[in-house]
């Protein structure tokens, strides 16, 4: 028998989070009745949510103590208010007291709520530093993006701050949006209407193959459950040694992909055989397909 | 926005499993729910923010025809409203009542 998918990129927020941590375990944090809303969107004449959209919490996973957070993409685009991140910061600084097994981050975001402005810019600083200060002690913090709003802006750099990225295919991570860039740069450097284009320039499978997801799993909630603990045993050290490596293979990747004008040259360049039929692929003919080349080009 | 606030007189209800729940999200044709079991002797109370002014008596239908449908007693309804159509808005409300009886998180 073929236990049914739950599907991540459909669930809320509040569903990937009851489905990430065991049953029943989630103890929220400041949560909806506590009506800790958003100060500036009621000036501007906007709806509030009443947890700001991010539900931030303890839990279990597999019985280890585990913290987490989980935007809400519906919730303007998951949009990092001030009161939102300071709810993700608290998070990670109260990880720093109990010292859970490890933080995990359900992160859907377009980055910074423009209508905050400047509190959202530096709540995004603050949980910058936060999640460097974790790493630092040595807590593993993995995030999970595969949310219909994709992780982009400020968030994005949280994510590859952190020691592990899971993603599925539909989980798109970047720093400036498809549409930010069409807006800046026109329509010729970027459609961002064709999703084709989109999805192989910031898709999972992508990212996967660049290195920067250490995990693609299928649209499944257990999936996700499933590499979240795998890789909460998985820390990466935040030392000289670990940023040099990673000063290196950045330094690589521009040397050797440098003049690629699409993902999929990229993709024949890693040796991947045709290429072209990745994005057509479903995860586990994927991941087959790509792992020679994917060890052949282990940095 | 447009603030509305409705109050029932309540009927006897089941002692629910959970003290509050929340359903649905702040996002376009969508809202949430808040429903929190308190002190309010017996009666019921409904806050509405929405984003859509002027529709005071659609809500009015709703939640009478919610009241009318359940039996409830000591709650407080707060919503969040982006433009869900009525039929959403019952949708939720039942929802929410399910989850609060249920212990469903």
């Amino acid at each position: 028998m073929n236990a049914a998918r739950h599907s991540y990129y459909e669930a809320t927020a509040r569903q990937r989070l009851a489905a990430l941590l065991d049953a029943g375990s989630l103890h929220e944090f400041l949560g909806p009745a506590a009506r800790v809303t958003s100060p500036h969107l009621p000036v501007l004449g906007l709806p509030v949510a009443f947890d700001d959209g991010v539900i931030v919490g303890r839990g279990r996973l597999e019985g280890q103590p585990v913290l987490a957070a989980a935007q809400e993409g519906g919730f303007l685009g998951g949009a990092v208010g001030e009161v939102h991140g300071a709810k993700i910061t608290g998070l990670l600084e109260r990880a720093l007291e109990e010292k859970p097994q490890g933080v995990l981050l359900l992160l859907e975001s377009g980055g910074v709520r423009l209508h905050e402005a400047n509190a959202g810019l530096i709540a995004v600083s603050e949980i910058l530093r936060a999640l460097l200060a974790l790493r630092a002690a040595g807590i593993p913090v993995v995030a999970l993006i595969g949310g219909a709003y994709g992780c982009f802006g400020g968030m994005g750099i949280v994510a590859c701050c952190c020691d592990a990225i899971v993603m599925s295919e539909n989980g798109r991570l970047g720093l400036s949006g498809p549409e930010v860039i069409e807006t800046v740069a026109g329509v010729e450097e970027f459609d961002s209407r064709d999703r084709a284009l989109v999805w192989r320039t910031v898709g999972g499978k992508h990212r996967y193959l660049l290195g920067e997801a250490q995990r693609l799993v299928a649209d499944d909630l257990a999936e996700f459950r499933a590499a979240a603990r795998e890789l909460l045993r998985a820390v990466r050290p935040l030392d000289l040694a670990t940023l040099e490596a990673e000063q290196a293979c950045l330094a690589e990747r521009i040397a050797r992909y440098g003049d690629c004008a699409d993902a999929q040259d990229v993709w024949a360049r890693l040796g991947v055989q045709q290429p072209e039929r990745l994005p057509l692929l479903d995860e586990e003919e994927f991941l087959q397909t790509v792992a020679p080349a994917m060890v052949r080009n282990k940095p | 926005m447009e603030h509305l606030e409705f109050d029932f007189p309540g009927r006897p209800m089941p002692v629910p499993a959970r003290a509050q729940v929340i359903v649905g999200v702040v996002s376009s044709g969508n809202l949430e729910v808040l429903m929190e079991k308190v002190s309010l002797n017996g009666s019921c109370h409904v806050n509405v923010d929405t984003v859509i002014t002027g529709f005071g008596r659609i809500w009015q239908a709703v939640l009478s025809d919610f009241f009318a449908r359940h039996a409830l007693s000591d709650v407080r309804i707060s919503i969040n409203d982006v433009g869900a159509t009525p039929a959403v808005v019952g949708l939720r409300l039942v929802q929410a009542l399910e989850d609060l009886q249920r212990g469903v998180s």
